[in-house]
């Protein structure tokens, strides 16, 4: 799958784009953002707060609960503020 | 209906001549436009910066054109968003609504706005004497973004 990170969640995971294998026991949003959050110090502190964070699958907005699978598009961001 | 995301400035005068070019079915258009303030919270800014969801912008603004077209009776709405590094007094945003009749495009150009601010994937950043800072969502937009859901 491939995953995108935005704003300062890009700036604390210190990545912006990668390809990444979905884990066997990952299957949701929520828990997608768990499993990224153990990936190393930055990561954590990107993932520590859920609530601040949006998520898009395949460029379109998802709730936590949504499921996610290995060819998605998934894009990780603070609320918009465009404008 | 269009929409388009780009790093370089845009001419709201022009913008408007070429969408009301040989139209003769328009009876008012509404325009808003979005600056870069040299202040935020009592504090200076230097320089703005947006960073954006190449692909999904753009889908996003198409939605939320769509949107507009089926909740008020406009003819014409257009949509540019700049992206990168922006000073003070430099242009952001361009929303037109164009309408037969004036309230359909005041309430098509607020409403373009109101929603562009919270469901379109931009982010702003902020240059000011502390260093940059990411602007955090405001519930004011939240709350003039939900107003439109009644």
């Amino acid at each position: 799958m491939k995953l995108l990170y935005f704003a300062w969640i890009r700036e604390r995971t210190g990545v912006h784009e990668e390809d990444y294998d979905l884990p066997d026991n990952v299957t949701t949003l929520a828990e997608l953002m768990d499993h990224l959050a153990t990936r190393g110090p930055g990561f954590a502190d990107a993932f520590s707060d859920q609530s601040v964070i949006r998520a898009a699958v395949n460029q379109e907005m998802v709730k936590p609960g949504h499921m996610v699978a290995q060819g998605d598009e998934v894009g990780f961001f603070p609320p918009m503020t465009g404008g | 209906m269009s929409v388009r995301v780009q790093r370089e400035d845009f001419d709201p005068g022009q913008e408007l001549k070429d969408l009301l070019a040989g139209r003769r079915d328009i009876g008012g258009t509404v325009s808003f436009v979005g600056l870069v303030r040299d202040f935020t919270d009592e504090k200076g800014v230097s320089a703005l910066t947006l960073e954006h969801y190449p692909g999904m912008t753009e889908k996003a603004l198409l939605k939320i054109e769509a949107e507009a077209q089926s909740r008020f009776d406009v003819q014409e709405t257009l949509i540019v968003h700049r992206h990168g590094r922006m000073e003070p007094g430099e242009n952001i945003v361009l929303v037109i609504a164009a309408s037969a009749h004036r309230g359909e495009a005041f309430r098509a150009c607020e409403f373009l706005i109101d929603w562009l601010k919270t469901s379109a994937p931009f982010w702003k950043s902020e240059d000011g004497v502390d260093g940059p800072r990411w602007v955090e969502a405001r519930e004011a937009d939240d709350t003039k973004a939900a107003a439109w859901q009644d």
